[in-house]
């Protein structure tokens, strides 16, 4: 079972280095995402996890480093790639962590723009749409069909015809994620999906993320804050700090790791070596700390 | 107790009637400064080289005092609780697909342009403004593919009319073309100036887009201000070919339209054949942008103006679309453009200014963002409007004969304006219809919909 994302990874990110200025936000880091797995990448505020995002799918043009993605024999070197050919040919999806919907449109128009380019295949490049040939009907037939499937995952089938931004919050952010699933990716990319959820969401949450691994057996790479999500449904967490990797393991591994509590509470040295002494008790009640100190800091936010 | 309240709600109402008196001395005295320069000095030629100031203070003074009423009216009437009449207003605001006007506005506008020659009052003039209606209305069509659905405001759409125009005028002087082959040549070489346009302004935004448009559509007018051999400069070109219909011309010889149809002829009747031209323009315009609407590419577009990076994140190429925005807005201008210069026979760069882009700009605004029945209105209220403000004739009953009433047409229009976008201020009709709809049809307000970049 160990490692098992380094057997027949769907990514993996190799000496990723990106550097603003003087400032060195992501500073040589390596790891890979298993095929079907669901990945949690974690740190404190400011360790360098949205630039790592942002590297992977294209936003920014990282500075050092190599990131691939392998989807059945075909190779994508994404610090290549455009953003937006990283979504269409490479069939990698993210969301965001300030949610981006597209608010002045419908949640059912909304899904149907992220099948854009099967759309605009289908349409002929607008001429045949243009003159309402057959094929374009059934392609957006399909598009539709396609989009209730998401809007049903996601439970949002009775409010289709409204328009996102009038979406609770919680709403906006399951349909960002459903939005990003009607692109068809092989691997999700979630900037803090749980974020402003309360506990009752999140597990709502937890439920979609599992649901879409073990239905679509696609790769799942999320930042989060809330530990119930990281721990609860993650095979793998990577931990930055100060844009280095700290730690990389299964979610147990990483919840033990020494490294990971003292980044977390700042817990000095000697605090963490009698700790270590007094055994694996202790080292759990740090970790409960960790998590009531988590979730005081998800309560204060928005 | 109730001594003490009553005491109390008095001193206040003191108290508020002097602040209401000196916010209206306040207005009273600005608009002293304001007018003791414009209306109280006044230069006047008393013969020769010689020229003289005569004071009017009495105007000044009449012109302070209705600043100074009108504001405490003001107060009293509207900004006072209590006698506020202000919910006078309140059902202007309401937009009007909740009147469920919306609806029936369309066809029954429609039904009146087509009948709009056979009215026993459709004069020369009326045909004639009916026609640059229809021409601002084509033009508004077109521009709302790029700053109503795509969000990229373009001060420079201009541009694309007059390239619309030469292209008509020049095809026709130098080769001899006629207008249906020019109308198609005209709409695709305006759609490449479009693409030219797109390129530079792909990574611009805002403020800095709507500048660059705006050069644009100044570096075209004076390319044909000043490339005298090709353009003919500023005296233009004349004697472009007037439309035939289907081959028959509209003269008084015996091949002309009036002998051959056997009518008695006058020259109205070319006037009635160009205004179902540009209504005929106009439909196809409508047709087409509708249709692309509904279509993957107008989503694009109007995903586009809600968020870029969004949009991008899910695998469009925001390149392809703005460009074919610019493109498609552009060959829309240069269809009407060669109709205009088929209309008027005559054109010259005086025609393509900064203020007509400013004009159809208007109308998409005032209109809505993205509702053609908007642009209708708004062009029927902006062109027809500021025509028929030059009808203000009893306006000399009230100001003696010299007067002349087009000189107040566009103070009394400016106001207008500013009044409509105080009641409404995202334009005539502000929702948006889905483009897709599972159970039915739902109205997107005004607040939710993105503005666009620009």
């Amino acid at each position: 079972m160990a490692e098992s994302w380094n057997d027949n990874p769907i990514l993996t990110v190799e000496h990723l280095t990106m550097r603003f200025g003087g400032l060195v936000a992501v500073d040589d880091v390596s790891f890979s995402v298993g095929r079907s797995d669901i990945t949690a990448l974690i740190g404190p505020n400011g360790a360098g996890k949205t630039t790592v995002f942002n590297c992977l799918t294209g936003f920014y043009k990282p500075t050092e480093g190599r990131i691939t993605l392998r989807n059945g024999d075909r190779q994508f070197l994404l610090e290549r790639m455009d953003d937006f050919r990283i979504s269409s040919t490479a069939k990698v999806a993210r969301t965001f962590q300030n949610i981006r919907l597209f608010s002045g449109m419908t949640l059912l128009e909304n899904l149907m723009i992220s099948q854009h380019n099967y759309l605009m295949r289908a349409s002929g490049y607008t001429l045949a749409g243009i003159f309402g040939l057959r094929g374009y009907k059934t392609a957006e037939k399909a598009a539709i069909e396609k989009s209730k499937y998401w809007l049903d995952r996601v439970g949002l089938t009775d409010r289709a015809d409204d328009p996102a931004g009038d979406l609770p919050y919680g709403a906006q952010r399951r349909l960002e994620i459903a939005r990003a699933m009607c692109t068809d990716p092989v691997l999700l990319c979630l900037d803090e999906p749980a974020a402003g959820l309360n506990p009752r969401e999140s597990e709502e949450l937890n439920r979609l993320l599992r649901y879409i691994r073990e239905t679509h057996r696609i790769g799942i790479l999320l930042i989060e804050h809330d530990m119930s999500v990281v721990m609860g449904i993650s095979d793998h967490v990577v931990v930055l700090d100060y844009g280095q990797k700290l730690s990389d393991g299964s979610a147990t591994a990483v919840r033990t790791d020494p490294a990971v509590i003292r980044a977390y509470l700042g817990v000095d040295e000697e605090e963490l070596e009698a700790a270590a002494r007094q055994g694996d008790e202790a080292i759990k009640a740090i970790v409960r700390d960790v998590k009531a100190v988590e979730s005081e800091a998800a309560k204060g936010k928005p | 107790m109730a001594v003490a309240e009553t005491k109390a709600i008095a001193s206040s109402r003191r108290w508020e009637s002097g602040v209401v008196l000196r916010d209206c001395l306040l207005a009273a005295l600005v608009a002293a400064v304001l007018f003791v320069p414009i209306l109280g000095v006044r230069t006047e030629w008393i013969g020769g080289a010689n020229i003289t100031l005569r004071y009017r203070w009495p105007a000044v003074i009449i012109a302070c005092a209705v600043v100074f009423v009108g504001r405490l009216l003001l107060h009293l009437l509207i900004w006072n609780r209590s006698t506020a009449i202000a919910p006078v207003f309140a059902p202007l605001s309401r937009p009007l697909a909740n009147l469920e006007l919306g609806k029936y506005l369309g066809p029954v506008v429609l039904l009146c342009a087509l009948v709009l020659p056979f009215l026993p009052f459709s004069d020369r003039y009326v045909m004639d403004v009916s026609i640059l209606i229809a021409t601002y209305v084509m033009l508004g069509w077109g521009l709302q593919v790029v700053v109503g659905l795509a969000g990229l405001l373009d001060l420079g759409y201009v541009a694309f009319y007059a390239v619309g125009a030469y292209s008509y005028a020049l095809l026709a002087y130098y080769f001899g073309f006629s207008f249906w082959i020019c109308l198609p040549l005209a709409g695709i070489l305006a759609a490449c100036w479009g693409l030219i346009l797109g390129f530079p302004v792909l990574r611009l935004r805002g403020d800095y887009l709507a500048i660059v448009t705006l050069a644009f559509g100044e570096i075209i007018r004076l390319v044909l201000l000043n490339w005298h051999e090709f353009t003919g400069g500023p005296n233009g070109i004349s004697n472009v070919p007037r439309p035939t219909f289907f081959g028959i011309p509209f003269t008084r010889t015996e091949e002309g339209f009036a002998a051959t149809f056997g009518l008695e002829y006058s020259n109205l009747h070319r006037l009635i054949f160009l205004y179902y031209l540009a209504i005929a323009l106009a439909l196809v315009t409508f047709y087409v942008t509708n249709r692309l609407r509904g279509l993957p590419i107008g989503r694009a577009w109007e995903a586009l103006r809600e968020d870029e990076v969004a949009c991008r994140s899910l695998g469009l190429n925001t390149t392809n679309t703005k460009l074919t925005a610019f493109a498609i807005g552009a060959m829309f201008g240069g269809f009407a453009g060669s109709f205009f210069a088929t209309k008027q026979g005559f054109i010259s760069p005086e025609s393509f200014n900064f203020l007509e882009s400013a004009t159809i700009l208007a109308i998409v605004v005032l209109g809505g963002m993205s509702s053609q029945l908007g642009v209708v209105l708004a062009a029927v209220v902006m062109v027809g409007g500021l025509e028929a403000l030059r009808q203000l004739y009893f306006l000399k009953l009230v100001f003696g004969q010299d007067f002349d009433p087009s000189q107040l047409r566009m103070l009394l229009f400016g106001t207008a304006m500013v009044l409509v976008m105080l009641w409404r201020p995202r334009g005539l009709v502000s929702t948006r219809e889905a483009t897709v709809f599972l159970k039915e049809k739902k109205k997107v307000s005004a607040d939710l919909v993105g503005q666009g970049h620009g």
